[in-house]
C-alpha cells in the first residue's frame, strides 16, 4: 500500500485500514476520534459513508471513593477513581477530588467497566416485536454481504434503557443468522439518541455477521444451501468472487486510469474483509465447523476475530487458542436445538483455560440485563468442576475482550487513565446474583440512576404506556 | 445473607464429591440418612442453625435442632451446608426429549429437535389431550434439571387454546409409570396472544370459545342422555373432550392459563368466577396491576422473573412484578420457560429478591407454594416430618451463582448428579480427548 493510494482512499477506507494491520496480528489497533469532514470525492464511495455524530456530552468529574475497583486490566484494587471530561484520570488508595466534582461514597460497592456485549439484536429485532419492526435477517438470499445493521437500528427500542440500567455501555448490534453471510453489524453506545449515527462508537470497525449450520441451511432449504457442504460452497463462492473484486479495485486505484470499476455493495464488504478492515463475526455452535472456518478462513487470507455462541468451543479450545480467535459464549444455553446439544456451563471456563480469548454475550434481550451474572455462573461453575478461573479473568469475558472483539480496546473495556469514562457503579459484588448496577456512565455520561427517574431513559415508545421502566 | 466464594481446594473437593457420586448407581434404595449440623430451611417454619434432617423409609422423619439419630443412619455432615427441599419446576417440557422447541431469533428461524416436540400438537381444543404418555424417562434433561435442585416438574403441553392436560413428575424412575405424581396435574390454557388464532383472530374469540368449552361442558354432563339421543344441538366440541372438562369444572384439576396483558387476566378471573374454577395463572406480566384483585381470588400466579420486556401482550412487563405480587398477598410461584432451564430455577429466586422480594418469600416459591396450589402440599414442598423425602443439600446460598447442589435426594434416595453435561465435560477437560 503506497502512500497516494492511501491518500485517495476515503475517510471511512482509510480508517479501517490503519486498524487492519494491528487486527492482523491481534494488536490494538489505535481508534479515531469522531469521523472527519466529508472527504469531496465525485463518486459515491469516495464519500463519508454514513458516519457517526457521535459526540461526548460535556459532564461534571466524578470521584468515586472506597469501592472495591474492578479495572479488568490487573487486580481488584480498593480505592477511588476520578474520571473527567470522559476519560479516566486516575485510580488510587485516594484521590482529591477537583472542583465542581460529583463525589460518591463507594463503601460497599463495586466499580467495573462499562459492560460490552458483542451479539446483540437490540434496534434491529426491537420491542415490542411486531412484524413491523423485525429488521435483523435480511432473509432472501443466503448472502447479504451488502446489508448493513445500521441501516435498521431503531434507536427507540424499549430494550434499549433496559440493557443500560444491566450495566451495558456498547453493543455490537448484528444482523441474524439466517444466512451464510448476513451484512455488517453496527458497534453502537447505549445512549439516548435519535439517529444510530449518533450512538455509533466513533472509529470502531464495521463486523461482519456470518453463520454456520442448522439456521441458513434450514431457512434456504428449498433453494440452497440445504446442507452443511453447501455453506462452506455458499461462503467460498462469495470470497471467491471478492477476490477477484478487489483484484479489480486495486489494480484500478493504483493509476485510477479510466472509468473505475462498478461498485457492488456485496463485494466490497467483503473485499473489505479481505483487506482486513472489518472484523469477522461468526455464528457457529459445533467444534467440527468451527475448524472448517478457520480453514475457510486461512484459504481466503483473513482471520475470524470471533466466534458466537460455539458451545462446543470447550472441545476445541485448543485450535482457538492457536488461531488467536476469541470465543463469544452463553454461560450455559444448550439443548434449544440439535447443535446446541453439547453445551455445558463450563464452556467458558475451559476455553479461557485453554488460553483462548473466552467473551460472555447475550443474543437476548433479557441475558444482556444480566451479562455480569451470566459471566458469574460461568465462572463459578469453571470453579467448581475444578477449573481455575479468576474473577480478574472473568470480568475480562464482559468488558476487555468483547472490546478486543470489536477492535475498541485502545478506547474502552478496562479503568484505565486514558480510557473511556465508561464506568459502572454496583450495589455490590458484581458476580453476586443480588447485585444490581446503581449507575452506569458511559463516556462520562450518567446514563443511569436507579436512584433518579431523571437518569432513568424512557424511550419515545415507553412514554404514554403504561411501561413503568426499570422497576425497583 | 452471604456466602464467600468458595476456595479453590473446596472446589476440587466438590469436584472429587461428584466424581464419587458419578459412581454410584442412579438411584440408591432408600435407608436412613441424617444431615446433621446444617442451615436448614424447612419452608414452613423459620431457617434452623445447625440442625438435623433425618430421612427414612422415603419419608422425611424429623427436622430439627435435637433429633434422634438410629445407629443405623447413614450420617451426612452437614457443616456450613445449606438443606432446602427440593425444588418443583412448575413451567416446562421436562421429558418431552430434550426440552420445548423454542424461538431461536425469530420466528423464520424457529426450530427445534427433531421429534422431541411432543408437547406440541395440531390442534386448538384438546383438553382430552394428556402428555403423559409422550414423556421419556431417559430424556437426558431430567439428570440435568437435578443438578439443579429440581426434584420435581410439571410438564405441559403448549399449543392451542386449551392445549390438555399436563402430569406432575418425580425427577426419578426407570420408568414414567414411577414417575408420576399426578396426572392430570392442570389443564393447559392460553388467552394470551398466542390463542388469537383459535378465536378467530381476536383474543374476545379465544375467550368466548373458552366459556362456551365450559358451558357446554357442564350442559353435556346435566344432560347426558339427551346428548345420547341427540337431543341437543351442536356442541363446542366432541363429547370426549368437553367430558375431559370435567375435573375442571369441579374445581380439583386446576384450569393452568397463559394470560399477560391485564384484561386477559381479568377475563380468567371473571371467568374462573363464574364457573367456579380452580385457577392458576402463569405469564402474568401485568397481574402487578391488578395484584389485590388476584389475591382476593386466591389466585396463584407463575412468574419468570426475568420477562420484563414489552409487548403487545403485556405493555407493563416489569422486574419487580414478583416482588409486587407477593406484597399484595399473591401466591408467587417462580419458573423460568428456557429449554434445558430448569436447573437454572434457583437463579428465578435469586433474580426475585435482586428485584424485592424477601429470601424466606423466593425459596417458598419455588417450592412450597407451587406444590399448595397444584395440590400437592400434603407430600412435597417443605422439610416436614411425614412428608416425602425430596430434599437437596447446597453448599451454600442456593440461590447464589457461587454454590451448588452437592446432594439431592428423591424419595429418600440420593439420585445421581451425573448427566450428559458432565460426562461432556470430563471428556474435554483435558485436549485431546482420550477417546
Amino acid at each position: 500500500m503506497n502512500t497516494r493510494s492511501l491518500k485517495r482512499c476515503s475517510p471511512r477506507v482509510l480508517l479501517p485500514l490503519l486498524l487492519a494491520g494491528c487486527a492482523a496480528t491481534g494488536r490494538t489497533p489505535a481508534v479515531a476520534g469522531p469521523a472527519p469532514a466529508a472527504a469531496s470525492g465525485e463518486l459515491s464511495w469516495e464519500r463519508q459513508q454514513y458516519p457517526s455524530t457521535y459526540r461526548r456530552r460535556p459532564n461534571p468529574p466524578v470521584l468515586i471513593t472506597n469501592a472495591t475497583i474492578m479495572t479488568a486490566a490487573g487486580p481488584e484494587q480498593r480505592g477511588s477513581i476520578l474520571f473527567q471530561e470522559g476519560r479516566i484520570v486516575a485510580i488510587a488508595p485516594t484521590l482529591t477530588a477537583p472542583e465542581g466534582a460529583t463525589i460518591i461514597d463507594g463503601t460497599g460497592k463495586f466499580v467495573t467497566p462499562g459492560l460490552i456485549d458483542d451479539h446483540s439484536h437490540l434496534g434491529v429485532y426491537a420491542a415490542p416485536g411486531t412484524f413491523g419492526e423485525n429488521d435483523g435477517n435480511e432473509a432472501t438470499n443466503p448472502v447479504t454481504a451488502e446489508v448493513w445493521a445500521e441501516h435498521s437500528f431503531w434507536p427507540q427500542d424499549p430494550q434499549i434503557p433496559l440493557a443500560i440500567a444491566g450495566g451495558i455501555t456498547t453493543i455490537q448490534a448484528l444482523p441474524g443468522s439466517a444466512n451464510l453471510i448476513g451484512g455488517r453489524s453496527a458497534v453502537v453506545r447505549l445512549i439516548p439518541a435519535r439517529t444510530v449515527q449518533e450512538m455509533k462508537f466513533p472509529g470502531a470497525p464495521y463486523g461482519l455477521k456470518m453463520a454456520c449450520g442448522e439456521n441458513p441451511k434450514r431457512v434456504y432449504q428449498n433453494r440452497g444451501p440445504s446442507t452443511r457442504m453447501g455453506n462452506m460452497a455458499g461462503y467460498r463462492e462469495a470470497y471467491i468472487s471478492a477476490e477477484a473484486y478487489r483484484r479489480k479495485w486495486d489494480a484500478w486505484l493504483k493509476d485510477r486510469k479510466g472509468d473505475p470499476p462498478a461498485r457492488d455493495l456485496k463485494l466490497e464488504t467483503l473485499a473489505d474483509v479481505l483487506r482486513g478492515k472489518i472484523l469477522v463475526h461468526n455464528h457457529c455452535y459445533r467444534a467440527d465447523e468451527l475448524a472448517q472456518m478457520l480453514d475457510l478462513a486461512a484459504e481466503f487470507g483473513f482471520r475470524i476475530r470471533s466466534f458466537h455462541h460455539v458451545v462446543e468451543g470447550y472441545k476445541v479450545a485448543d485450535l482457538l487458542a492457536r488461531a488467536g480467535t476469541a470465543a463469544s459464549v452463553w454461560a450455559d444455553w444448550w439443548g434449544f436445538k440439535m447443535e446446541s446439544f453439547d453445551g455445558i456451563p463450563e464452556n467458558a471456563a475451559l476455553i479461557q483455560h485453554a488460553g483462548a480469548r473466552a467473551i460472555i454475550h447475550s443474543d437476548s434481550p433479557e441475558g444482556i440485563q444480566r451479562l455480569n451474572q451470566e459471566a458469574a455462573k460461568a465462572m463459578y461453575s469453571g470453579n467448581r468442576a475444578g477449573i481455575p478461573v479468576t474473577r480478574e479473568q472473568a470480568i475480562r469475558w464482559i468488558t476487555a475482550n468483547p472490546a478486543w472483539a470489536l477492535g475498541i480496546d485502545s478506547v474502552t473495556g478496562t479503568l484505565e487513565p486514558g480510557k473511556a469514562a465508561d464506568v459502572v457503579l454496583w450495589s455490590g459484588d458484581p458476580f453476586s446474583i443480588y447485585s444490581r448496577a446503581e449507575r452506569v456512565y458511559n463516556d462520562g455520561w450518567l446514563v443511569f440512576d436507579r436512584n433518579d427517574p431523571a437518569h432513568q431513559l424512557k424511550t419515545d415508545f415507553n412514554l404514554g404506556q403504561t411501561a413503568p421502566g426499570v422497576g425497583r | 445473607m452471604s456466602w464467600r466464594v468458595g476456595s479453590r481446594r473446596e472446589a476440587l473437593a466438590v469436584w472429587g464429591l461428584l466424581l464419587c457420586v458419578a459412581f454410584a448407581p442412579d438411584a440408591v434404595v432408600a435407608q436412613t440418612i441424617a444431615i446433621t449440623n446444617a442451615t436448614v430451611y424447612p419452608v414452613s417454619g423459620p431457617r434452623l442453625e445447625g440442625a438435623t434432617v433425618l430421612m427414612r423409609d422415603g419419608r422425611i422423619a424429623a427436622v430439627g435442632r435435637v433429633v434422634s439419630i438410629p445407629a443405623s443412619a447413614r450420617l451426612i455432615d452437614g457443616t456450613g451446608k445449606v438443606v432446602t427441599p427440593g425444588l418443583l419446576h412448575v413451567q416446562g417440557a421436562l421429558g418431552l426429549g430434550v426440552g420445548r422447541a423454542l424461538t431461536e431469533e425469530t420466528d423464520e428461524e424457529n426450530t427445534a429437535i427433531g421429534g422431541t416436540t411432543d408437547g406440541e400438537h395440531s390442534g386448538e381444543v384438546s383438553p382430552a389431550f394428556n402428555v403423559l404418555a409422550a414423556i421419556d424417562p431417559n430424556a437426558v434433561a431430567i439428570p440435568v434439571a437435578r443438578m439443579g435442585g429440581v426434584t420435581t416438574a410439571l410438564t405441559m403441553p403448549t399449543s392451542g387454546l386449551v392445549a390438555g392436560q399436563a402430569a406432575m413428575i418425580h425427577l426419578s424412575g426407570q420408568h414414567t409409570a414411577d414417575m408420576v405424581l399426578l396426572t392430570p396435574a392442570a389443564m393447559v390454557a392460553d388467552l394470551g396472544d398466542g390463542s388469537r388464532g383459535a378465536g378467530g383472530g381476536s383474543r374476545a374469540g379465544a375467550l368466548a370459545r373458552l366459556r362456551a368449552l365450559f358451558t357446554d361442558a357442564a350442559i353435556l354432563r346435566r344432560r347426558r342422555a339427551d346428548y345420547d339421543q341427540n337431543r341437543i344441538g351442536v356442541l363446542s366440541a366432541p363429547a370426549e373432550q368437553l367430558e375431559a372438562l370435567y375435573p375442571v369444572l369441579d374445581g380439583r384439576l386446576p384450569l393452568y392459563v397463559n394470560a399477560n396483558r391485564q384484561s386477559d387476566i381479568e377475563n380468567a378471573l371473571v371467568l374462573a368466577t363464574d364457573f367456579r374454577l380452580h385457577l392458576i395463572l402463569r405469564g402474568g406480566a401485568e397481574a402487578w396491576r391488578v395484584a389485590a384483585q388476584i389475591a382476593r381470588a386466591g389466585v396463584a400466579v407463575v412468574i419468570d422473573t426475568r420477562d420484563n420486556i414489552p409487548s403487545f401482550d403485556g405493555l407493563s412487563a416489569r422486574s419487580d412484578n414478583a416482588t409486587l405480587l407477593r406484597e399484595a398477598g399473591v401466591t408467587v410461584i417462580l419458573a423460568g420457560q428456557d429449554p434445558g432451564g430448569q436447573m437454572n430455577l434457583r437463579f428465578e429466586a435469586g433474580h426475585a429478591v435482586r428485584n424485592g422480594m424477601k429470601w424466606d418469600d423466593a425459596l417458598e416459591a419455588i417450592t412450597a407454594a407451587p406444590a399448595r396450589a397444584f395440590g400437592l402440599a400434603d407430600k412435597l414442598g417443605t422439610l416436614e416430618a411425614g412428608k416425602v423425602a425430596d430434599v437437596v443439600m447446597w453448599s451454600g446460598d442456593p440461590f447464589e451463582f457461587s454454590t451448588g447442589a452437592e446432594l439431592v435426594f428423591i424419595d429418600g434416595a440420593e439420585v445421581s448428579l451425573k448427566n450428559r453435561m458432565t460426562e461432556l465435560r470430563d471428556r474435554y477437560k483435558t485436549l485431546p480427548p482420550s477417546y
